[in-house]
């Protein structure tokens, strides 16, 4: 455990060194502003839908940035070689970097706090904290789903151009398009296969709802793509 | 220390490491040597457990390398090839990192840090970060890592390569001070790294040993013998006829170096018979002769010879076979 949390401190404080970090940050929290302003608007319910909705589509081309590095460096570079002649197994490195940059993206929720406080300010009577807690228990769910693939993506390759890529295509897939399907499609095998994906499910907690099948769902996939990543360390030994 | 038995790898259809065995003893420096692609990379990875082998197996401090990996790894440190580094670190946090992933306490981190600053030369740089620093500074850091939680074995692959030549005099030396407490295995394409640091060397090529020995050893089994080196002006053909009549001379062999020939000098390579010092004979003949001596010396003959030998033996085998 203290090494995965070693290694998680490193992965950490190294994102703090890259300019792609600041980028990533500068953009979401831009983006976030924006979405903000729908929400905080005079006669509007004192909530956060709006932002929280749409911080998913900015998560899908934010992650990518942030989870790419994370083991296609450590291959193009070598410092795999390094990392895994220390005595520490795969599990701890995956998870050491998993954590690492799940905690860099609690760090960029942090600042979109304040919202929360402007609202409380100006909310009549009060603010409806229920739906915003369950809003970010949701998209933290979410960031980690997000970050497991990009995890994933970034074992596969020694670029990480190709992992950011691959990573936004999963996402883009696993996201964006059912969301299309279940507003446009007919069919409702279609519409009930969509209903399965991440945005119906992440859409309940913005609205509120905590449902124990959807935060096992994100729980599990999450743990489903961390297995598939350490697999992948370890498939050197198969070669 | 080290003990290999039958170490095989294959890769795909390629056959990099073809049954190496060999032992290493505890404090011993051994060299590695081969020319590129011979299977030394890939065996020293196996030994640090970073890829595990086809076949055979081997035990390092008394571990086995495939059972118990993480006791192995424990007890080794090591220098991969080209050195790669986490380069927005600083040096100091990097050493942190790493010994905190060896699980070292803090107040033992502390102080084993400062010892491999010292040792490595690394001390002016501890706050630096190692994106900025020179080759040399990083090979350094590198090997600083590796002396970290001071472990019993020390591998190496190519430590010198990409230094200038007042570093790799300091790195030689150093390696050199490490054998004698750990157990040094180094790589190298270049032969008087071997000659300069190693106690023993294990010649590689197309993933077999081919030789192993001392480096005296290996130039005695191939016979490369010394031989003196007489320049003096003359007749060429008296020359040969009456140095070869030296007690104790095996051969002569005029070599015609350019400069030598514009002002009739002729240059005589002599072969000794074993156990035969001719350098005084053969000085006492050419004077009597009253061919005017410009030189007489001593050349050692160098592993140099003796791996163009063996590589290109090894290459015609295979022609031969194909």
């Amino acid at each position: 455990m203290n090494r995965v949390t070693t290694i998680a401190r490193r992965e950490l404080l190294s994102y703090f060194c890259l300019p792609i970090a600041y980028v990533a940050m500068t953009v979401f929290l831009l983006a976030c502003g924006f979405l903000f302003w729908d929400d905080f608007q005079p006669g509007k319910i004192a909530g956060m839908r709006n932002l929280f909705d749409w911080m998913v589509w900015l998560l899908v081309s934010i992650v990518p940035l942030l989870s790419m590095g994370l083991l296609a460096q450590e291959w193009a570079t070598g410092t795999i070689e390094t990392m895994m002649t220390a005595p520490l197994g795969e599990t701890e490195v995956v998870l050491g970097k998993f954590f690492g940059s799940f905690f860099f993206f609690l760090a960029l929720l942090i600042p979109t706090l304040f919202y929360v406080s402007v609202l409380s300010l100006f909310a009549v009577p009060t603010i409806d904290i229920g739906p915003i807690a369950s809003g970010y228990l949701g998209i933290i769910l979410v960031g980690g789903l997000f970050i497991a693939i990009g995890l994933f993506c970034s074992s596969l390759t020694r670029s990480q151009v190709v992992a950011a890529v691959a990573t936004a295509a999963v996402l883009f897939l696993i996201t964006i398009v059912p969301w299309w399907i279940s507003g446009t499609s007919t069919s409702a095998i279609l519409t009930e296969i969509s209903n399965q994906a991440v945005f119906k499910r992440y859409t309940d907690f913005s609205r509120g709802v905590i449902d124990t099948g959807n935060v096992v769902f994100f729980v599990l996939t999450t743990a489903v793509f961390l297995f598939l990543t350490i697999k992948v360390l370890e498939s050197r030994r198969w070669k | 220390m080290i003990s290999v038995r039958d170490l095989t790898k294959v890769y795909g259809q390629t056959l990099a490491v073809d049954h190496i065995s060999f032992d290493v003893d505890k404090g011993q420096i051994v060299g590695f040597l081969g020319p590129n692609g011979a299977g030394k990379s890939t065996t020293l990875k196996m030994l640090t457990c970073y890829l595990p082998p086809t076949s055979g197996g081997a035990t390092v401090n008394g571990f086995d390398i495939f059972h118990q990996s993480e006791q192995v790894r424990q007890n080794l440190g090591y220098l991969p090839e080209n050195v790669p580094l986490y380069t927005e670190m600083k040096v100091g946090e990097y050493l942190d990192f790493r010994g905190r992933l060896r699980g070292l306490p803090r107040i033992e981190r502390r102080k084993q840090m400062d010892y491999v600053l010292e040792r490595c030369w690394l001390t002016k740089v501890e706050h630096k970060t190692i994106g900025h620093l020179s080759k040399g500074y990083r090979q350094r850091v590198g090997l600083a890592d590796a002396l970290l939680h001071n472990p019993a074995v020390l591998i190496m692959d190519e430590p010198t390569v990409g230094l200038d030549p007042t570093q790799i005099r300091e790195t030689r030396k150093l390696i050199k001070e490490l054998g004698g407490q750990h157990t040094v295995i180094l790589s190298t394409h270049i032969l008087p790294e071997v000659e300069a640091s190693c106690d023993r060397a294990i010649v590689i090529a197309s993933g077999r040993i081919v030789a192993q020995g001392s480096p005296e050893e290996l130039r005695a089994s191939r016979r490369l013998t010394a031989r003196v080196l007489v320049e003096c002006r003359g007749p060429k053909a008296e020359i040969s006829t009456v140095l070869g009549r030296v007690s104790g001379v095996s051969n002569v062999e005029i070599l015609n170096g350019q400069l030598a020939e514009e002002k009739n000098y002729v240059t005589a390579a002599i072969r000794a018979k074993d156990g035969y010092d001719i350098r005084e004979e053969v000085a006492r003949t050419v004077i009597q002769h009253g061919w005017p001596l410009r030189e007489i010396r001593l050349e050692h003959a160098t592993l140099e010879e003796f791996f163009v030998q063996v590589t290109a033996s090894q290459a015609m085998a295979r022609t031969a076979a194909e």
